[in-house]
């Protein structure tokens, strides 16, 4: 090891942020990589909130209690001793926070305010006023910036990271990264690397996520060995708005307002929504689900939505679309409600929603799976021992991961505003680990000889060459949207195994074809395409861990659902009848199956997938879920 | 027969920073909610001139789409906004874009704006902290309407535009600029960020700082999130000169 240890950080999110001040703080220098200034991250979109017990409702909110909604919420596949910490900790994450100035909205009291987000019976979620994800990353950037000036951290900003460099013993030693002005690859040294790069939803083509959450960087990181897990669970949003861009997020206050969803029954009706009359048109979640009609759970309402418009043809105009309509509703009451979340929709789309009902569909927007990481087990509190650094390590020693690009936390389903707190939380863990990991080095480690380093450049530099001299025809944006379509026709909300084969197929010809790709951007300064399409190269490798992983889960859990293995409640029959008392027999059957990780690892061949157990030390499944 | 809809876009280009600006012209099929961000998506995938001739795609920054993240700063038809959010319907076409004249230019619509984020440096903008630990205490109350206040200042998404409209700033000129001192402005009001009032007001009273101010009040006219730009300089006015009267008696 050199003389003074060295932590790369990559990626500058909430994520990224949190590790890089928690290194900086131990005194350890820091490098941020980031394909821009940090302070443009997708984690700025985030608008609704954060969770952590605060009970400042008079609502007796538990820290316990917030621990069962996570772990049941994701269906029991999270490891739950980390989950333990998680929740233990939100309320001191939330005063760090506070004191770092983040404009958290008040009380009459000024004390900071909780409202409801879905999933949950307590107002546990803070929230700064509708851009809670803007306000978190711009205070943790504020804060690295104060370490930047203090000369503790140096920002490498508008840099691609394209690999890990590894040594002969497997061990992370560095990076490799792409200057995106001129194009220029270097290699750089570090005792402990953190990848803290965001989601992946881009793989799905338009998402509600930014232009940064590509997953290319985890993919990177896959092929040169380290662990994927449950990549099959992805959330889909009910209700986007489609557009060319981006779906943008229209919050779900919308049908808590009194939104109703539906579709013209004519298939293909063109007529302007105002002018079918109520009889012709179909309010499918009012009539499919009586008890709860619109304000059904996120994933039910997406898969009616998905059955109304993919199976019974009756999208907008044939498309993947469905009104959802305030226009019953008094202008004024939905200005006091929903006014700037209304506001977003006249920027964006250029229509009064008061006016005009909105046209929605659901959206790939949060992934629960992620890079593998590991976790010391503090066998007396059964939580995570907070001082180790195993914590937040990935399969490759060396190399941590944090934020949305692990697996940790969210099983198959996240809770709303679960995500911003699990980001901050695990760049703070995965900082503290890394540098537990570089002190008890020691000066035992041997020298990376330059010539490792140079390698691996080399190697990443002649992946750009075969790609700037390509004369194949392949255009990678269009690869881009081929895949997205591919992965939103046949790995989406509702599943089937003849479909996902149709999706693998399809991805191992994207693959061959990724291979000759042509850029219409032959120069060597700031070319975006050149990066592109590595990214589109390393998408597709990871949609492969996707499709598989949900080729080989046959059940249906969280976010992952597959009508023919679906175990549905025997209606009307509870605790005792025997048609309930068989249906829970076959529920503790499947969870003796599929209540494992999915662990990819990659080979030459393609993903190999294995199943390893859940930790469920602190709340083992023991009842079916029952809304009823 | 109608003519065929289309959008068409008359765009400023430059190689690199050295290289010479020149226009270039595209038209796309009409469909409707595109916004600049989308259509120049759509371009770069048919990078072709209205020439009919292939050309490398147009190069820009953008990540959000929602006007949150502040990259994708453009003169759109002579006015500095979010590309992201300004809808091709609601533009006059042909749509000229250009990219930010203040910040050196990186490749056609891509500029530099690394300057903001030294000014963020220069003038701390961050509250001052022990450290991330917990202390097992929150910050002191603020209240409600206080709290509105600075919220309206904590949207600042560095995103320029304020800066481009900003007669007194430019690439050659010490002026700090109207974003950043929204910021000393926030940062003043925080209860424990006032610690370092001293230092950030000294950090704007020098050469470059508030008095370049020329009061054109460009600055609050392009913001794209309605931040009281010129509500803080007037401020900072009142507090830069107590400072001065505390720099010249207490010694
Ligand atoms: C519309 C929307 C609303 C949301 N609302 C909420 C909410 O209300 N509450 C909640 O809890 N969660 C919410 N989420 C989820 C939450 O915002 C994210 O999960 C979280 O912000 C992720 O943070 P991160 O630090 O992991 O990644 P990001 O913020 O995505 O940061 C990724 C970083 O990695 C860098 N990077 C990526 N690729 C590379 C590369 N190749 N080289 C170098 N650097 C790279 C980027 O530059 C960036 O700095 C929402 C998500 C969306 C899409």
């Amino acid at each position: 090891m050199a003389a003074k240890p060295k932590i790369i950080v990559v990626g500058g999110g909430l994520g990224g942020l949190w590790a890089a001040m928690r290194i900086a703080e131990k005194g350890i220098p820091v490098d941020i990589f980031s394909l821009f200034p940090v302070k443009r991250s997708h984690s700025c979109c985030a608008q609704g909130g954060i969770n952590a017990v605060l009970d400042v409702k008079g609502e007796n909110d538990s820290i316990w209690q917030h621990i069962v909604d996570t772990i049941k919420g994701g269906d029991y596949l999270s490891d739950q001793p980390p989950i333990r910490n998680l929740c233990e900790e939100a309320p001191a994450v939330i005063r760090t926070f506070d004191r770092m100035g983040v404009t958290f909205s008040r009380t009459p009291e000024g004390i900071m305010d909780q409202r409801l987000f879905g999933g949950v019976k307590n107002r546990r979620t803070a929230f700064a006023g509708g851009t809670t994800g803007q306000q978190l990353l711009y205070a943790a950037d504020e804060q690295v910036r104060a370490h930047e000036a203090a000369g503790k951290v140096t920002k490498h900003e508008n840099w691609d990271f394209l690999s890990l460099v590894l040594d002969d013993q497997g061990v992370c030693r560095g990076i490799t990264a792409m200057d995106m002005g001129n194009m220029q690859i270097h290699a750089f040294r570090a005792d402990a690397v953190i990848v803290a790069t965001g989601g992946l939803a881009l793989i799905y083509g338009r998402s509600t996520m930014s232009s940064n959450s590509t997953g290319a960087p985890a993919a990177r990181v896959y092929q040169q060995g380290a662990k994927f897990a449950n990549a099959e669970f992805i959330q889909f949003h009910p209700t986007g708005m489609p557009g060319h861009d981006k779906n943008r997020l229209m919050s779900e206050a919308c049908r808590g307002e009194g939104g109703r969803i539906w579709v013209p029954k004519k298939a293909g009706d063109v007529r302007d929504p105002l002018d079918i009359p109520e009889e012709e048109r179909f309010y499918f979640l009012e009539e499919w689900y009586p008890a709860y009609g619109n304000t059904v759970p996120r994933d039910v309402a997406s898969r009616a939505i998905c059955r109304a418009v993919r199976h019974m043809g009756l999208g907008i105009g044939g498309k993947d679309l469905v009104y959802l309509d305030l226009t019953h509703q008094p202008r004024e009451f939905l200005e006091t409600r929903l006014g700037g979340i209304l506001e977003m929709y006249r920027t964006f789309f250029g229509e009064d929603p008061c006016e005009t009902p909105m046209k929605i569909f659901p959206s790939t927007h949060y992934s629960m799976g992620g890079i593998w990481v590991d976790f010391e087990k503090d066998e007396q509190t059964g939580g995570m021992a907070r001082v180790s650094p195993k914590n937040h390590a990935t399969s490759i020693p060396g190399l941590y991961a944090c934020g949305e690009c692990d697996f940790a936390y969210h099983g198959a389903n996240r809770l709303g505003a679960n995500s911003l707190l699990s980001a901050s939380f695990s760049g703070m863990v995965a900082g503290d680990a890394a540098v537990a990991r570089v002190k008890g080095m020691g000066k035992s480690g041997k020298e990376l000889p330059e010539s490792t380093l140079e390698n691996e450049r080399k190697r990443q530099e002649d992946g750009n060459k075969s790609i700037m001299s390509s004369d194949g025809r392949e255009n990678p944006f269009a690869l881009h949207r081929e895949l997205g379509d591919l992965m939103r026709e046949h790995v989406f909300v509702e599943r089937d195994n003849a479909g996902i084969d149709k999706a693998l197929n399809g991805i191992g010809e994207l693959k061959q074809r990724a291979r000759k790709v042509s850029l219409d951007d032959r120069a060597s300064w700031a070319n975006q395409s050149l990066s592109w399409a590595r990214q589109v190269q390393d998408m597709i490798m990871l949609a492969e861990v996707i499709a598989k992983s949900a080729r080989m889960r046959d059940e249906c859990r969280g976010s992952h659902y597959k009508a023919e293995f679906e175990l549905k409640l025997p209606e009307g029959k509870f605790e005792g009848d025997p048609e309930y008392d068989e249906y829970k027999a076959k529920w503790k059957a499947n969870n003796e199956k599929w209540l494992k990780h999915t662990i990819v690892t990659h080979t030459d061949d393609g993903p190999r997938i294995e199943y390893k157990p859940v930790d469920i030390s602190v709340l083992p499944p023991e009842k079916p879920r029952d809304y009823r | 027969m109608a003519e065929k809809k289309v959008i068409h876009f008359k765009i400023k280009r430059q190689n690199g920073p050295t290289g010479a600006p020149y226009w270039e012209e595209f038209k796309m099929d009409y469909a409707p909610n595109h916004n600049v961000v989308s259509a120049l998506m759509y371009l770069r995938e048919h990078p072709v001139n209205v020439d009919g001739k292939k050309i490398e795609p147009v190069v820009w920054d953008s990540n959000c789409m929602e006007e949150v993240c502040g990259a994708c700063s453009m003169i759109i038809n002579d006015v500095p906004r979010q590309a992201c959010a300004a809808l091709i319907d609601d533009l006059e076409q042909p749509i000229v874009l250009e990219p930010l004249t203040k910040f050196p230019l990186i490749r056609d619509l891509m500029v530099d704006r690394q300057k903001m984020f030294d000014a963020l440096l220069k003038i701390k903008a961050w509250v001052p902290m022990d450290g991330s630990w917990d202390i097992h205490r929150h910050a002191p109350l603020i209240a409600a309407g206080e709290q509105s206040v600075r919220y309206l200042f904590s949207r600042c998404m560095t995103c320029g535009c304020c800066m481009e409209a900003c007669p007194q700033f430019h690439q050659d000129s010490a002026f700090i600029g109207p974003a950043p001192l929204g910021q000393v402005k926030m940062h003043n009001s925080h209860p424990t960020g006032k610690y370092a009032n001293e230092d950030r007001l000294h950090a704007i009273m020098g050469d470059g700082g508030l008095t370049d101010c020329g009061n054109a009040q460009n600055c609050v006219k392009v913001c794209p999130k309605d931040i009281p730009l010129t509500d803080a300089i007037a401020q900072l006015g009142r507090q830069t000169t107590m400072q001065w009267l505390r720099d010249m008696f207490v010694k």
